[in-house]
Formats: C-alpha cells, structure tokens, sequence
C-alpha cells in the first residue's frame, strides 16, 4: 500500500486523486444512466489514474457494467447519459465530440469475444485501413506487434489467414484484445473479458492485462473478486447503481469501509 | 397406455406423415422427369419454338426466361438490400416503420396473377412499355421485392449484436460497421436468399403473361446491340419465357407434338429450380465454411 496522504477521501468513501501527484486518465463528474425513465446509474464520480488498472466490482444488476459502457459512449442508442465524462480536458459526453474519433482513443474489449468472420490478420488490420492505413509493411508490422502484447503471436503467427473463428475461445479475446489495442487507444476498458473463459486462458488474459498496464490505462469490470484483488490497483465497489467506495484494492480487500462492500467481498451476497 | 406407449405411436403417426409429403413430391418430381427428359435434346434446348409443326424447341424462352431473371434481381436486389439493412440496422422501432413490415408482408402474399394485372395496366398501359421485357422486369421486382426484403433483413437481424459493438468499440461509424462487418457476416444467407428467390423468379408464370407478353419472336444472336428490337438484349421485345410458354402449350397449342413439348419444357423449368435450390444450399454452406474455417 503506497503512499496514501496524498489521496483523500470524502465521506461517501470515494477516493479522490490529488493531480500533482497522479496523472488522471479519464474521470466521470455527476454521471447518470437513464434507460427511458428508469435511472441504471446515479452518481459516478469517479478517477482513473493513468497507466493503473482500476477495477469495478458489486453485484450483477449494479450498474458496474453500464457505468463501463457509457465511458466510450457505447450506450449511446441505447440509454441517456448526463454528467461529464472528462478526457484530456474534454468533455467526451457532449455532443460536440466525434464519438468514432473518440472511441480510438478510448478502445473496448466485450464479455464475449467477438472476433470478426473474417481471417486473424483482418481482424486486425481491418480497422487500421478503414483509416488509411494502407501499406503492407505497416499493417504486418502492427499485426505482428498486437498479437505480441497479447501473447499470441507464436500460437497464430502461420495461420493468419485463418479465420479467427476457428480460434479456441481464450485465443479470440486475446485477439480482441489484440484489435482493440491494434489502433492504440490510450486506455482500454474490459468488461468482464474473462468470464467466458477457462482457468487457464482466464489467467493468461491476467497476465497480459499486467503487462499492458505499462502502456494503458486499463478500466476492468469483473464479477471475480480474486481477479480484482490479483490485478487491480483500485478497487471500485457498485451497488444498485452507485458507487459506495472506491480505494486502493488493499485496501478495499482488507480494510473496507463500509458494510456492504465488506458483506460483498466476503461472498455474503451478490 | 404408458408414455413409452404413447411415445411410440406419435412417432409412428409422425413419421407416415412426413412419409405421405416426401412420397408426393418424389412421385410429382418423378412424374415430370420420366414424361419429360426423353424429350430433352440439344436441339430441342437451343432451336426456337414451331407453332404449327413438330420438332419445335425451348431455345428462345429459355434465353428470355434468364434475360428476365437477370434483369429481376439487378432491379430488384439493390432495393431489397437498402430497404432490409435500413428496416434491420437503421429503422427505430415506431408506428411507421411497424407499417412499412405490415406492408411489406401483405405485398409478399399478393397473388402473382395480382401483380401481372397491376403490372399490365401500369407499366404496360400506364407507361407505355407494351409487351415487354422491361414490363415482364418490373413486374418480377414488384413480385420479388417483398420476399428478397423479408429475406435479407432477416439474414441481418440473424448477425449477433456483438459484432456491430466490436465494430463501433474500433471507432468504425455505422456505416462501415454495415457495409464491412455486418453485410460480409450474412452474406452466405443473403446469397441463399437470392438464389431462393431466384428459382421463384424462374419458374414465375402469372405474373408474365400480361407484361412480357406471349409471343417469342425470333432472334438474333449475331446482334448483340440492345437497341434493336430482334437483339436477344433488346428490352422491349416482347418476349415469352419457359414457364409462360408450358402455360400456352398446355391452354392453345395447336403444334402436333405439344404435349411432347410442354412435358420437355416442363422438365427443364423444374430441373432449373432444383438447380437453383442445390446451387443456394452449396453456395451457402460454402461460404459459411470460407468465413468460419480455413
């Protein structure tokens, strides 16, 4: 546990960065969800410091993975999102942002994998040319460089021409993976990548989430609370919509706060 | 009686019947073909029609029946694939859009001998078109629109949500994630569609008779320029196709060897038809298996 004077915390147990000493990736002020009149989320104030992982937790039906989806504005025709999602000193929540621009900033990878019908090379090249990148050189050399940080690139580099269905299902979202951080977003939200998954592709994805963290910032939401404490640097706990704390993940798995998330971690419910 | 019993005899009754539906179209299928493939020859597929001695062929209506169909689905597959991907990926789900499906079913089940009146008095009266390919075209779009739609919009609707999300989550726009992730995803389906809808087409009758007319006159086939009016291309002859012309055989023909004739041209029609539905059913699978393997 590092230093912790320099990280506040409010009464409702958020933790808030001080910017001198944290660098923020993205931050939400007064986030809310609306899904035609029922609200999904309410206030999610929340920091992510850059080149951390930071994971959100809670129970199934608490908003942890809608808060994800409205960070890139995957919910756009599908619910209503007020409040500001800050991004380098823009608010990506207006109207005035390029979502498709934004969203290569901001990359996504799914609960299911879901790799295009179409070969391991496309998959990831598509993307790349759709925006002009045209040259055979570039586009092998960012092939070869993604599914190397996914740790694919010896199990697939003969078969690229394969279609990425054939793949087992560990493979595809390691090469969802692969797609997403192909166009080199700056940070990479996961929403439950793993839950589909075995114990051992499950931990081969741990592993290169770790080692992407050197170039990412990586937003994760999990229903594994191991997964949290193994490879999260913060912690955030969501029930029924809110976010009832959000700290170190020591700290969280150790030493919470408030009840509920105490009751969550230790299996009571959720 | 126990389950196991009941069980049984469900199977048994189950089994008689779809034995009673296979057992009638091998015995139509089979009927068709022994009365008509000894008729088959070289010369009776490529020699015009004779309408008052024996030894006609199919050559002419064979050709007008493929000019047709080709010219039904350029017409009409570029329509059915803007209204399927707008009705499945663009529409909001309100009144109007409810109303545009309810139309496009209600035209689906229209009659075809429907559809050639209509196609008569508008495009053959209305503007001018006479007995013509161009009518006998327009009329096989109306016929086809309806179905190739419903067809595409389904094959659509049938491409998992997660893809247009991992499409969108690369910062693609909707129209890209369409047009590069969506459509290639379902094509072996719309493809199948087409073909399906292409042996429809074939095999259409009713609604030619009052557009495209009933009479083949010679053709051509050293003149391939479409504007005049004895080139196989030209639009605006009229032009008889295979199933009209069983139909005209079979109601005035006055030739001595008509019943020959229409049992030959009837087995060619149907062996196109099951050509188309084999040719759908490979060409599918095919492409399924190039986009999911190797």
């Amino acid at each position: 546990m590092a230093d912790n004077t320099n990280l506040t915390t409010n009464q409702r147990n958020i933790m808030k960065f001080d910017p001198k000493d944290h660098e923020i990736a993205l931050s939400t002020e007064d986030l809310h969800v609306f899904y035609g009149k029922t609200e999904g989320i309410s206030e999610g104030d929340l920091q992510f410091e850059r080149y951390k992982i930071s994971a959100l937790i809670g129970p199934s039906g608490s908003g942890k993975s809608t808060y994800l989806r409205s960070l890139n504005r995957m919910n756009d025709r599908i619910a209503t999102v007020t409040g500001k999602i800050m991004y380098r000193g823009l608010d990506i929540n207006s109207n005035d942002i390029d979502v498709y621009e934004m969203r290569r900033h901001i990359g996504m990878v799914f609960q299911r994998p879901n790799p295009f019908a179409k070969s391991i090379y496309e998959n990831i090249a598509f993307a790349l040319r759709q925006r002009g990148m045209n040259k055979k050189q570039e586009l092998d050399e960012v092939v070869e460089r993604s599914l190397r940080q996914a740790a694919m690139w010896d199990q697939v580099k003969d078969d690229l021409n394969k279609s990425a269905l054939a793949l087992s299902g560990g493979q595809q979202q390691r090469l969802c993976i692969a797609r997403a951080i192909a166009i080199k977003p700056d940070i990479l939200l996961l929403d439950e990548p793993a839950s589909a998954l075995d114990p051992v592709s499950t931990s081969q994805i741990e592993d290169t989430l770790l080692e992407l963290k050197q170039n990412y910032t990586i937003i994760i939401v999990t229903h594994n609370m191991q997964q949290a404490s193994r490879i999260s640097d913060y912690t955030a706990f969501f029930n029924l919509g809110k976010v009832l704390e959000y700290a170190e993940t020591g700290d969280i798995f150790t030493n919470p706060k408030v009840d509920l998330t105490n009751d969550y971690i230790s299996g009571n419910f959720g | 009686m126990n389950a196991k019993r009941i069980d049984k005899i469900a199977t048994g009754v189950l089994y008689a019947i779809a034995a009673f539906v296979v057992i009638i179209l091998v015995a139509l299928l089979g009927y068709i073909l022994v009365q008509g493939v000894p008729e088959i020859s070289w010369h009776f597929l490529t020699s015009p029609a004779l309408s008052f001695e024996a030894g006609g062929g199919i050559g002419i209506q064979l050709f007008n029946s493929f000019y047709l169909l080709f010219l039904a689905l350029l017409i009409s597959l570029p329509i059915s694939l803007g209204a399927g991907i707008y009705l499945n990926e663009y529409a909001p789900q309100n009144t109007l859009t409810g109303l545009i499906r309810t139309t496009i079913e209600i035209l689906s089940s229209l009659p075809s001998v429907v559809v050639g009146l209509f196609g008569y008095l508008f495009f053959v009266v209305q503007f001018k078109l006479g007995f013509s390919i161009l009518s006998g075209a327009f009329a096989l779009t109306v016929f086809n629109l309806p179905i190739l739609t419903r067809s595409i919009e389904e094959a659509l609707a049938n491409i998992s949500n997660d893809q247009r999300e991992a499409g969108y989550a690369l910062g693609l726009s909707r129209w890209e994630t369409v047009t590069k992730i969506v459509v290639p995803a379902a094509l072996p389906s719309i493809i199948t569609g087409i073909v399906l809808s292409a042996g429809r087409i074939f095999g259409e009758a009713a609604a030619l008779i009052y557009t495209a007319g009933q009479s083949a006159p010679a053709l051509n086939f050293h003149d391939w320029n479409p504007f005049n009016i004895s080139s196989p291309l030209s639009p605006m002859r009229p032009a008889e196709t295979l199933a009209v012309h069983i139909w005209k055989i079979n109601s005035e023909g006055i030739m001595p060897d008509a019943k020959a004739v229409s049992a030959g041209a009837s087995a060619v029609l149907i062996i196109a038809v099951l050509l188309f539905n084999f040719l759908a059913r490979w060409l599918g699978k095919r492409l399924y298996k190039h986009l999911t393997a190797e």
